[in-house]
């Protein structure tokens, strides 16, 4: 980024991608559903006590379509699984994946036949949040270090 | 709560049939249960209207060892009344009480999906809890907690 004069006018030159990466972060639209305790965790961060608007990310959708993060707060099912996948699909790029605590990253306390082994079996995870259930500022260190990789991947870093 | 008439009508079909701290309990031979559980519900002095719950047992290793147990309660009298019929072998089959009580459907369906108990002339016997591909029954004893996971 530069600050150059043209004449009267003072113009500010940056690089489109890091702009571009700049407004995402800023604006993370997560996809309001929850699966377990760890979506009452969810919810109580998005509540006043916690703030979530704070770090621009306080707008929840029902919709796939309008929203960027999917955040899988708790236990998936084998039978669940499915519709996690699809609301996932249905989502437009760009977009990441959060798995909230310890069932959504590794199947948790659960190692059974009827629940996913964690999500990253089948969802591509950017952030991976421990806690069981995950605190409200562990969900939001999770978030701000989504927002942290989003601007790092829009400076042509590594995933 | 008088079960002698049906002692008469189902003779060695019925077991024993105990009080356990005021709970009744039945056991019943296979064959017979959709004609005693219509005679349950019919029978005026027991009219055992209501099937609250149905269940499957799995004794590993005992034998026989299967039970379906089939909880009954009468809305006209306020009793209830246990029914247990003991099945064996490792693909247990008994016919289905879906005529004397309807809600029986979804019962059997959760006891065939867990314990692999098929219900005869169950009109629509497919798993209900776990997926449709799921293999196995698990809360037989022998499936492993953890289930067969395909690598």
């Amino acid at each position: 980024m530069g600050l150059e004069r043209l004449g009267e006018t003072t113009i500010v030159t940056a690089n489109l991608d890091r702009v571009v990466g700049w407004a995402r972060k800023n604006s993370l639209w997560p996809l309001s559903f929850g699966l377990a305790c760890c979506a009452i965790e969810m919810i109580s961060t998005a509540a006043a006590r916690y703030d979530i608007a704070r770090f621009g990310m306080e707008v929840f959708r029902p919709s796939p379509r309008q929203a960027d993060v999917m955040i899988v707060a708790g236990t998936v099912t084998c039978k669940m699984a499915p519709a996690v996948k699809r609301l996932y699909d249905q989502m437009a790029e760009p977009k990441w994946v959060v798995a909230m605590g310890a069932c959504a990253c590794s199947g948790g306390l659960f190692p059974t036949y009827a629940v996913i082994q964690g999500v990253d079996t089948f969802l591509p995870v950017d952030v991976y949040i421990p806690g069981c259930p995950v605190k409200p500022e562990a969900l939001l260190d999770g978030l701000i270090r989504l927002q942290e990789k989003i601007a790092r991947e829009a400076q042509g870093g590594a995933r | 709560m008088n079960l002698d008439a049906l002692r008469v009508r189902f003779g060695a079909a019925i077991g024993e049939v105990t009080v356990f701290r005021g709970e009744t309990n039945l056991t019943a031979d296979r064959d017979c249960i959709v004609s005693l559980c219509k005679a349950l519900r019919d029978e005026e002095a027991l009219a055992f209207d209501f099937l609250s719950d149905l269940c499957g047992v799995d004794r590993f290793p005992a034998s026989p060892r299967f039970l379906v147990v089939y909880h009954l309660y009468s809305l006209r009298h306020g009793h209830r009344l246990r029914v247990k019929v003991p099945l064996g072998g490792e693909e247990p089959v008994i016919d289905s009480v879906l005529p004397v009580w309807e809600t029986a459907d979804w019962h059997e369906r959760e006891c065939f999906d867990l314990f692999g108990i098929r219900f005869r002339n169950h009109p629509d016997l497919r798993r209900i809890l776990l997926p449709e591909d799921f293999e196995g029954h698990p809360l037989r004893k022998d499936f492993p907690l953890e289930g067969v996971r395909k690598p």
